[in-house]
């Protein structure tokens, strides 16, 4: 992974704020999260990426919809509202429209973010507002006891599918992706130096930026991203995506991917010149699709960025229209209400 | 006041039509007031050939109040009568409070318009109709077996035949404007007819036109379209004089009106007005979040262009992020606001549940339609007063205001701005999309003298208090403080789970959450001290008392004047609290020896006031979709009354 963690001129702080640290972050509130959650992991990362972005602890506002992963605000001592199931980045929006100052991160998960939220999902990185949406997918509903989600495989046995799931399970990044996401990332919640690395990239991205994180449910699907990200599989099952480098995994970097077609092919062995280089400024977003369309067993699952490209901000468009129509006309109540035809009596 | 005079002069005969007769001296007849419908397939400018007539009549200084009535299809198929679009305008020399019962005039540009409308004028009344829109193939559209202009089916008005097509595709031919180009000009030449009919200067239609489609517009290149539509105008007007269409013209008199600058204003205009004012007297900005939706989407057209006013208008991708968005932007300290329609409220619930759960201050407005479900989009009811008030999950109480008029919109969308903030709460506004789209003159008020907002906004943590907390309330107002991400000291986590009194915690024990649905509802109830008492118009020494509320004021208080005028004794109260509703309802609900409550619904007011005062009352309830008829609330008023006797 390339990604600097170099910091970014936090939005609209101009005076250096007092250096920062993990602590700072950290919620007197006890945290009740089932033990060995994956969620842990993803607050650590978080609590060890904000002191490092030159933001003041006071801009930062953490947003939240319904679920496991949504009580994560509770736990930030930052501004911090758990709303509704699936409209965190509705809520978000109007946060940050009403307060182009403050980095405002949505706090969501599978079923969160992709059922019942799947509009706002979309709608949200089509604006490209400037939301930093981590998505916690353990493939399941966990706050309602283990019922099958929209990114659970064909077959998932759950209380409401005891026969096994039959609907075909969604990519959340395909979906960022079609949905013209201008930031679109995946880490493990394993990996706590990935993480902190994606998020920090995800930080420094202006405009929407979406991060999957794989996370383990220890209770209700534990496990289920074991075969790709677990200790002993992922050199063989995971592709490190890092900008201009080509696409090379396995245990001593043998095997490739290679264009084939309309899709790539994994080959053993390739020659430099036939695999893939990685390309997040890719502007059409094909070859991030190509990639967010793999999956384990038949390819590598690819972690780190798939895209990051610049793209007008919604909250800036929006703003510089408020702010152009400021500098043309006064704010006159009564021009207002003497606008039009007027007679005196 | 209901027009006592018909504008049929008694002693005219029948004029015919576009029979030239022998130049006459023009006479010109008073009249009290005057009620015209102009009507005519959904592409015949019918709305703006009543927009220009009522710009006249203000202008002029009449009082007036006007009603649109549109098909919900934008083209519905042309010549139908379900394409059939109308323009109501009451103008008169008083005071007057609705668009008028039945006709004096009816406009009836093709057979489809008449079919739709002749109902409504009144006998002896004047239908002007162009025949032009009575060929074969428009009676068969209209579903009519053969012509009503023939074998005196219309005897009982007085008609009057012009060709306008005709007549405007001449009038308008040395401007080069031909074929159906030309014959779009056909409103304006009906309007020359009306201006003349009335006594109007057409001066300033003719510069409208040029504003509209004259060389500074995107109609540079075509300078025909201004000159034929000030043709046909002109056309209209001399042609009305010079065939003597009309036996005389009338006059309708300057409204005695309180002194002062007017404007006419929509209901749907002065909400967006009272919003604009209100955030200002606050120092705050709005956020507007809105799904478009009729008949509340001119709420969002108006604010847009409001955006000096430091207004940001987002057009969400559904009436849930419309809400959700402006919870959010409640939360980050601009004056949330949002307008819909019931369908919308129905998806909107949701949120508005969070809203009330963390207690912050916005805005809804409902600009109600018939329903359930689509309902009636383009129609007006009053049936979603119960739906605001219980439809979220829990206990679950806001402030409810219901404007009464098209201007009255103003100082509701101001009030209910103030009651939100000041008590930090979701507050809904209840229009109707009679009052939203209708219009009236509007007394422009003096920005100076509208009174500064007060808002909760905390600056930094008290002294000593430690830990912050977002949910220790005023002890007067129970209002909990608002505490603005970006402000150092005053990180805290809020919301929709219950909140632990004071420090805005989860808490799941059970003596908080009954504490807390408590004081949520007392913070509530508490508004009633802060709220004007209940009035009594009318008769107040009466038997009866009409109690009613919302875009039925105009045509309740008109009725009740009617009544007492002649000796039917009634008092009236109208109500624009509906929750909480001012201290003083109960004391005067219990002073009559009968209670009736005119609504366009099924009884939900009525619903409210037995189950909050216990107190028995006759229902007056309809839900055609159009505003009360006077003369019908005078017959059902006269009846109770009568029936006490």
């Amino acid at each position: 992974m390339s990604t600097t963690l170099e910091t970014t001129a936090a939005p609209g702080s101009s005076e250096t704020p007092a250096a920062l640290t993990r602590k700072d972050f950290a919620s007197p509130v006890a945290i009740r999260w089932c033990p060995g959650c994956g969620d842990y992991s993803i607050l650590t990362a978080v609590q060890g990426v904000l002191p490092t972005l030159g933001i003041p602890k006071e801009k930062f506002v953490f947003v939240s919809g319904i679920g496991c992963s949504s009580r994560f605000p509770y736990y930030m001592n930052t501004f911090g509202f758990h709303t509704i199931h699936g409209r965190a980045p509705a809520v978000a929006t109007g946060v940050k429209l009403a307060n182009p100052d403050l980095q405002v991160w949505v706090i969501t998960g599978d079923g969160d973010a992709l059922s019942i939220g799947g509009n706002h999902f979309i709608h949200a990185l089509r604006r490209n507002v400037d939301l930093k949406i981590i998505l916690f997918n353990n493939r399941i509903y966990g706050l309602t006891k283990g019922q099958y989600s929209p990114t659970s495989a064909v077959g998932t046995v759950s209380p409401s599918t005891p026969f096994g799931s039959v609907d075909q399970p969604l990519s959340p990044l395909s979906l960022a992706l079609g949905a013209e996401a201008s930031f679109v990332a995946r880490t493990s919640d394993n990996d706590v130096k990935h993480m902190t690395e994606v998020f920090a990239a995800a930080a420094a991205h202006k405009g929407s930026a979406l991060i999957e994180v794989m996370q383990n449910c220890v209770i209700f699907a534990d496990k289920v991203h074991e075969p790709y990200y677990g200790r002993q599989a992922k050199q063989e099952h995971l592709l490190y995506l890092e900008h201009g480098k080509p696409m090379r995994y396995g245990k001593e970097n043998e095997k490739g991917l290679a264009l084939k077609g309309l899709s790539v092919e994994t080959r053993e062995n390739p020659a430099d010149a036939d695999v893939l280089v990685h390309d997040t400024k890719e502007t059409s977003g094909t070859l991030a699709y190509m990639l967010s369309r793999l999956s384990h067993p038949d390819y590598p699952v690819p972690v780190g960025i798939f895209r990051d490209v610049v793209r007008t901000t919604y909250h800036e468009a929006a703003k510089a229209q408020v702010d152009a129509a400021k500098a043309k006309s006064p704010a006159d109540l009564g021009k207002l209400f003497n606008s039009g035809s007027t007679w005196t009596v | 006041m209901l027009p006592s005079s018909s504008p049929a002069p008694k002693n005219s005969t029948n004029s015919e039509s576009g029979a030239p007769g022998s130049p006459a001296p023009k006479t010109i007849e008073e009249l009290d007031s005057v009620t015209i419908r102009f009507a005519g397939d959904s592409g015949d400018g019918m709305q703006l050939t009543g927009t220009q007539f009522t710009d006249a009549a203000a202008l002029f200084g009449n009082d007036l109040a006007t009603m649109p009535d549109f098909p919900a299809e934008i083209r519905a198929p042309a010549g139908t009568v379900a394409g059939v679009s109308a323009f109501q305008l009451h103008f008169s020399s008083h005071e007057i409070k609705t668009p008028g019962d039945d006709l004096d005039v009816l406009v009836a540009m093709n057979a489809a318009a008449l079919k739709a409308n002749i109902a409504d004028l009144e006998i002896g009344g004047i239908l002007v109709v162009d025949l032009a829109g009575f060929g074969e193939k428009d009676l068969e559209k209209a579903e009519y077996s053969e012509s009503p202009l023939r074998h005196g089916a219309l005897d009982a008005y007085r008609v009057i035949e012009v060709d306008i097509t005709g007549q405007t595709v001449r009038a308008v031919e040395h401007t080069g404007l031909k074929g159906r180009s030309a014959e779009l000009c056909k409103n304006f030449f009906t309007l020359g007819m009306m201006y003349w009919l009335y006594d109007r200067p057409v001066e300033h239609t003719l510069s409208w036109i040029q504003t509209k489609f004259g060389p500074k517009t995107k109609y540079k290149d075509k300078p025909e379209i201004a000159s034929a539509n000030q043709a046909a105008l002109l056309a209209g007007f001399n042609y009305a004089e010079t065939v003597e269409l009309f036996a005389s013209s009338y006059r309708v008199k300057k409204a005695e009106l309180p002194t002062g600058k007017y404007r006419k204003i929509s209901g749907n205009e002065a909400t967006v007005f009272g919003l604009i004012a209100a955030a200002q007297k606050a120092g705050l900005e709005i956020v507007y979040g809105s799904y478009p939706i009729t008949p509340a989407s001119d709420v969002l057209h108006g604010l847009s262009r409001q955006k000096h006013f430091g207004v940001t208008t987002f057009q969400a991708e559904d009436e849930i992020a419309a809400m959700a968005s402006i919870v959010g932007a409640a939360y980050a300290g601009a004056l949330g606001v949002t307008a819909t329609s019931g369908p919308g409220i129905c998806l909107k619930s949701e949120a508005m549940g969070l809203a009330v759960m963390t207690e912050l201050p916005m805005v809804v407005i409902d600009v109600q339609r018939g329903g359930p479900s689509t309902g009636l989009p383009t129609k007006t009811e009053q049936s979603d007063l119960l739906l605001n008030m219980f439809g979220r999950s829990g206990d679950s109480p806001l402030p409810i205001l219901a404007a009464k008029s098209p201007s009255d919109c103003f100082n509701m969308a101001y009030e209910a701005t103030r009651i939100a903030l000041k008590y930090m709460t979701p507050v809904v506004l209840l229009t109707d999309g009679y009052i939203a789209n209708g219009s009236e003159p509007w007394l422009i008020p003096d920005p100076d003298a509208l009174p500064f907002i007060l808002t909760n906004r905390a600056l930094s943590p008290a002294p000593g208090q430690g830990e912050y907390l977002p949910y220790l309330r005023n002890p007067e107002t129970l209002a909990r403080p608002w505490p603005i991400p970006g402000t150092p000291g005053l990180e805290h986590r809020i919301g929709g789970l219950e909140k632990a009194q004071n420090t805005g915690k989860i808490s799941y024990d059970p003596g908080n959450h009954d504490a807390m649905t408590r004081e949520r509802a007392a913070k509530v109830a508490g508004i009633a001290k802060d709220i004007p008492a209940q009035t009594v118009e009318g008769d107040p020494s009466a038997d009866v008392l009409v109690v009613s509320w919302g875009g039925t004021y105009g045509a309740v208080s008109t009725a009740v004047g009617d009544c007492n005028a002649n000796g039917i004794r009634l008092a009236h109260a109208h109500i624009q609290y509906m929750n909480p509703f001012p201290a003083n309802l109960r004391q005067i609900l219990g002073s009559y020896k009968q209670v009736a409550i005119p609504e366009l619904n099924m009884g939900q007011l009525r619903m409210l006031l037995s189950g909050t005062y216990g107190i028995p009352a006759i229902g007056i309830n309809l839900v055609r979709g159009k505003p009360f008829r006077i003369s019908y609330l005078v017959d059902k008023f006269e009846r109770i009354v009568k029936a006490l006797a």
